[in-house]
């Protein structure tokens, strides 16, 4: 096994096109656990973290994008994401400890596509897309469109993801993640539910995003459970409505973390909940 | 295999070491650097009793390459103290008994001094929430979490 | 002899909150635990292990790894060619090293050591084993059915009815009264079935030793365990040697809560060393702790109890069925002995059941098979509080057991802090604070016999006037710092003049392992015994010096002196004193002691939960934790607080969500800390400790252990408050979300 700083992005590209056995650290919260465990034997591990400019958190467009070797502990004490995107930072602070706070990154989280990954649901929920790097160039993906099932990710051969780009935040908008767990830290999501909102100037929501982890092979976007938000005022009826969408959409697995019956129940106790907590938000939002 | 020649920074002197790419930084510092202060309770970092900081930053020694560190800076327990001077945490750890077996010890007031510095004063809640990923069996958490709020007051009031 | 040894006395350093002797190697990271050890040309040695949790070993080829670069061996049950007498060292040789068949997932079928771990790592991959994979059983009811997968053939003992399966190993049973005429005069009687999943013991510290064997059939072993006297005789006796020619230095312990009362990894380190004539350190690796280490028992339980409209309880029946595991445990014995202990009952039955099953060995964990009996019985008691409108506590005090009570399991109790912590409880302003919505209060009370043991301590007189204390007995909880604190306040000086080690097994004699929170109590004992010798003889020298006869000197205060007028008139002499001359009166001053220590004092605690349940998503939060509980008397009380929060904690990940997973094949599906969910800081609330003092009539300043019963209330007073919070009694732990959540939906 090989180890390399690349200090380029397009350096990495040639390590990772290079062998087919490349692997990407970044910050190898989850993939110093499965080398210890002998699950993965890379014969190149090629560590992103020292390509300029990879790990800052920038403003484009209006909007953020987050390079793939920020930790999610620099996205917690980044002020200005923290006020567009509460629920994407609080569901990316949420994966692990203090500890893997300081190393763990968003983009690693996404592309490791574990089906209940914490910062995913919020990047789908706000329409994030990531930028990809590869031999054949850039190019950009809905983050919806990443992960392809349990540990499958749709990046070709020598890909690697660079970034994360969050869109310019409309006036009145905001999103929340929750998550359940059975202890109050250091836990798998067993639900992970996702909600973004825009809403009009008289508080109808415009505009919703509602996402669920750790209920399907791969995160959802559940159109239903958005329409059920969309031209309400996220009342006691559109939130149950929401709730029973999030409820039926989905398609779990009875695990060591918990029932099919368990999980579809909270899936739907935790989309009524985000919906409120993020609509409160967004009708705070001053901008 | 051909090992990977690293120079860094550990508790503020200059160390060279060898590694193999698969190697942690905890492996280096308990191994090779006799630095065994640092503990491998789970190699998974869901215990924390391998905490050290790199860089400013609180990790877990066990999801850190040794490779990694290349140029950094690691700060482990055995900097905690200055000299024969304990820290505050460390000295009112023993005062206090905030520890029974002492093996998640290490890894706590690692973590616990990097709160402190960040926030000098933080509620129960905080420091339970900031210490949630370094387990302990023995304490039940209540001596500990009382002496790092007893000790942050203490610091303040020195400051 | 026992009853007499309590002796009232004010104390001077007893009571008092020293700092602890290990204290600045701990928070300086000096300290060395278990895997901190190295040695010059050291291998490293690993585990393979079975994927199964079954199956026959048809063949193991170890060529192919054995012909690797760096590999010195590999070993497999065919080098332990000497077969052990005893039927407990058996078990422990076939739990550490499988013979003919593999009896759980993680169960050791060969080890090797290399130069390297990556090296060792390769090895293990290159070992051959052909298993017969056979079926499986994993739970305790299914694996009494006949017709069972069978782990051992002919082990049963007679105890056993017909009609089990050979898995059922023994049956015992416990009580007095007529069960049948007592039900008969009950106003109510409630009977209930009630499950526990196993669980581990949690220590953050893993497995690990450093074993140097050489061809001239001596050894050193360095490990962390409970008991370093326990590991050389099991050691010696799977090894064929003889137990003085193996030295075991005992590491400090980064926990073990019973789970290092046996041995793992040390027989088969100490092989590879053999093997290789080099040293060989081995450790652990979580996933092979929680898969291959001491768990608990899980277990199936059924109470009924009978009881009068205004409280009183007329019969109580519990059957206690355990499985311990691929081995032979005693838990569900301790559970039907345990169970019914803390009440005063005039007709009483109960029958403990010792089944095997396809899953690790249990080892001890704290009050090994109480805290499941405490869930049972406690969880009816609270229901009978709650049908007769009673407060559960003023029922427990209506029925609780006294000085002078026959106990459920035979013994007639001596002075007890039963009732002491049920009034102290009921007294506390946590028992009558308000609550809100979906929020329950419970309560439950717990028993422990504590226990005594071999014992040996050897106390030095130094030349200065210091004192060294040699003991036996890990220091898992701050026993180094009692010790010298008794000693001190024997001896009549300062706590900073005594220094106590833990010695290894060739500087003092046999000691029983730091179990059945014995430590405090008769490593106690011994250490005042031994002072008190060396207080004759420094007595003795005094009395040479003033040329009167030793009796008539008396110690007072660090000091010899003249025990009245008649002995004459000599200014005191003291310990500093006595001791800077010894070598002219006599020589060097020691006292030792050595006991087989009895009258430990049975234990009581009584503890009171708060807790809030979401009623939509079944999460519990623990809101307020209150321990009541007799010590004796507390001789460093930080640290007997420290047991008691420790305990408490222990009990309610137990009750909330710590459990050992299974999937159907048998294997262990959560074999980490990920999904092992031991309590993290922010689940918890402080874990208020209220000490009781009862004088335990067995110890000279009426000590009792105090590091068992803590965990043995925390199940059943979790369940009170969460059953109550919740509306819908709960028999089945852990209370996971998932199972609250559907007991809330269906209730």
């Amino acid at each position: 096994m090989r180890f390399e700083t690349p200090q380029t992005i397009e350096a990495a590209v040639a390590l990772l096109a290079a062998e087919q056995g490349a692997r990407v650290l970044a910050g190898g919260t989850d993939l110093l656990v499965r080398l210890r465990a002998g699950q993965i034997a890379p014969s190149t591990i090629v560590d992103i973290k020292r390509i300029t400019g990879i790990a800052e958190i920038t403003a484009e467009d209006g909007g953020w994008r987050i390079g793939a070797g920020v930790s999610c502990a620099a996205m917690g004490e980044h002020a200005g994401l923290r006020a567009d995107y509460p629920g994407v930072v609080e569901g990316a602070e949420l994966i692990g400890s203090t500890q893997v706070q300081g190393r763990c990154t968003m983009v690693g989280n996404l592309c490791n596509a574990g089906p209940a990954g914490d910062s995913v649901p919020a990047m789908v929920a706000a329409g994030a897309t990531v930028r990809i790097a590869g031999p054949a160039g850039t190019r950009d993906m809905a983050v919806l469109d990443i992960p392809q099932g349990p540990g499958k990710n749709a990046l070709a051969a020598g890909e690697f993801v660079t970034s994360v780009f969050l869109p310019a935040r409309a006036p009145r908008s905001a999103d929340a993640y929750l998550r359940f767990i059975p202890r109050t830290e250091m836990d798998i999501a067993v639900v992970g539910c996702a909600v973004n909102v825009i809403l009009e100037e008289d508080g109808t929501v415009a505009c919703a995003g509602v996402s669920l982890g750790a209920v399907a092979p791969k995160v959802l976007l559940v159109a239903e459970a958005a329409e059920a938000l969309i031209g309400t005022k996220c009342d006691d009826a559109a939130l149950a409505a929401c709730a029973a969408a999030a409820t039926a959409a989905a398609t779990p697995i009875d695990d060591k973390r918990g029932t099919v019956a368990f999980r579809k129940d909270v899936a739907g106790v935790l989309a009524r909940r985000a919906a409120r907590l993020a609509y409160t938000r967004a009708l705070g939002d001053p901008s | 295999m051909s090992r990977i020649h690293v120079t860094t920074t550990i508790n503020g002197d200059s160390v060279d070491y060898l590694c193999e790419a698969g190697d942690t930084l905890l492996d280096v510092l308990r191994d090779q650097l006799d630095l065994t202060g640092s503990k491998e309770g789970c190699a998974s970092g869901d215990c924390g009793a391998c905490s050290v900081m790199l860089d400013g930053r609180l990790v877990c020694a066990c999801l850190v390459l040794g490779a990694e560190a290349e140029g950094r800076s690691v700060e482990t327990i055995e900097g905690m103290a200055d000299g024969e001077t304990l820290h505050p945490l460390q000295k009112n750890f023993i005062d206090k008994a905030a520890l029974q077996c002492g093996i998640c010890t290490p890894g706590i007031l690692v973590a616990a001094k990097d709160l402190l510095a960040r926030n000098p004063d933080p509620t129960e809640e905080e420091v339970r929430y900031w210490l949630a990923g370094n387990l302990c069996r023995c304490t039940g958490y209540d001596k500990i979490i009382r002496t790092v709020l007893e000790t942050a007051a203490e610091m303040r009031g020195a400051a | 002899m026992a009853k007499d040894e309590f002796q009232s006395r004010a104390f001077k350093v007893v009571g008092t909150r020293v700092p602890r002797p290990d204290g600045l190697d701990k928070v300086t990271g000096r300290a060395r635990y278990g895997a901190d050890m190295s040695a010059p040309g050291m291998l490293i040695g690993l585990c393979l292990r079975s994927p199964h949790a079954h199956a026959r070993i048809v063949s193991i080829d170890t060529s192919q790894a054995e012909a690797m670069t760096g590999v010195k061996a590999v070993v497999t049950r065919a080098d332990f060619t000497v077969t052990p007498e005893d039927q407990g060292t058996r078990d422990i040789l076939d739990n550490v090293m499988a013979g003919e068949k593999a009896l759980y997932d993680g169960h050791t079928v060969a080890a090797v050591a290399a130069t390297s771990r990556s090296v060792a790592l390769a090895a293990l991959k290159a070992i051959k084993v052909e298993y017969e994979v056979l079926p499986h059983v994993i739970d305790v009811d299914e694996a009494m059915k006949p017709g069972a997968p069978v782990l051992h053939e002919g082990r049963q003992q007679e105890s056993v009815p017909e009609g089990y399966s050979q898995n059922v190993l023994a049956r015992s049973q416990y009580g007095h009264g007529d069960v049948a005429a007592g039900f008969a005069k009950a106003d109510l009687v409630i009977e209930r079935s009630f499950t526990t999943a196993a669980t581990h013991q949690g220590y953050i510290e893993p497995h690990a030793c450093l074993a140097t064997m050489g061809n001239d059939g001596q050894g050193d072993l360095w490990c962390c365990t409970q008991g370093h006297y326990m590991v050389r005789n099991t050691c010696s006796a799977i090894l064929g040697m003889d137990a003085g020619r193996l030295k075991v230095t005992a590491s400090e312990i980064g926990g073990g809560f019973g789970g290092k009362t046996t041995v793992f990894l040390e027989p088969v380190a100490l092989m590879l060393s053999k093997k290789t004539g080099k040293p060989v350190k081995m450790t652990m690796a979580r996933e092979e702790v929680l898969r291959a280490s001491g768990p608990t028992s899980s277990t199936s339980i059924d109470i009924k109890i009978g009881i009068t409209k205004d409280g009183k309880i007329t019969a109580a029946q519990g059957d206690f069925r355990y499985q311990s595991g691929a081995f032979y445990a005693m838990n569900g014995a301790l559970g039907a002995m345990c169970g019914f202990a803390p009440y005063d009952l005039e007709n009483v039955e109960t029958v403990g059941w010792e089944v095997v099953t396809n899953r690790p060995k249990a080892a001890a964990y704290r009050a090994p098979g109480a805290p499941m009996a405490a869930f049972a019985v406690e969880s009816v008691m609270d229901e009978l509080a709650k049908e007769l409108g009673l407060d559960p506590i003023e029922l427990r005090l209506m029925n609780a057991a006294d000085e002078g009570t026959k106990s459920a399991y035979g013994p007639t109790y001596p002075a007890i802090g039963l009732k002491a912590t049920l009034e102290a409880a009921k007294a506390h302003p946590h028992w009558s604070a308000p609550l809100g919505p979906n929020q329950g209060r419970g309560m439950g009370c717990g028993f422990w016999f504590n226990f005594g043991g071999d014992t040996c301590v050897s106390l030095m007189i130094n030349p200065d006037g210091t004192v060294s204390l040699s003991e036996g007995n890990p220091d898992i909880g701050g026993s180094r710092a009692s010790m010298s604190m008794m000693a001190a306040e024997e001896l009549g000086i300062p706590y900073e003049q005594v220094r106590t080690v833990i010695a290894d097994t060739a500087t003092l004699g046999q000691n029983e392992v730091t179990d059945g929170s014995r430590v405090t109590f008769a490593v106690g004992l011994a250490t005042i015994k031994a002072a008190r010798h060396a207080i004759e003889i420094m007595k003795a020298r005094a009395a040479q010096v003033w040329g009167i006869a030793p009796e008539a000197v008396e110690w007072v205060d660090g000091a010899a002196q003249p025990a009245g007028p008649n002995a004459g008139k000599f200014p005191p002499m003291t310990l500093k004193e006595i001791a800077a001359t010894a070598s002219n009166t006599g020589g060097p001053i020691a006292g030792h002691f050595e006991v087989n220590a009895e009258g430990a004092g049975v234990s009581f605690g009584t503890h009171i939960a708060d807790t809030e349940v979401d009623p939509e998503t079944g999460a519990v939060k623990v809101l307020r934790y209150t321990v009541f509980q007799d010590a004796g008397k507390a001789v460093h009380p930080d640290y007997v607080e420290g047991q008691l929060q420790g305990g408490a904690v222990q009990g309610i990940g137990w009750a909330l969500n710590e459990e050992y997973i299974y999937g159907e094949d048998g294997t262990l599906q959560n074999a980490g800390y990920l999904d092992y969910r031991i309590p993290v800081a922010s689940d918890l609330p402080m874990i208020d400790p209220v000490i009781l003092e009862i004088p335990n009539p067995g110890h000279p300043y009426g000590v009792r252990g105090v590091g068992e019963t803590g965990i043995v209330p925390p199940l059943a007073t979790l369940a009170n408050a969460v059953s109550r919070a919740a509306g819908v009694r709960m028999t089945s732990l852990p209370m996971s979300p998932p199972k609250l959540l559907a007991a809330i939906k269906a209730r």
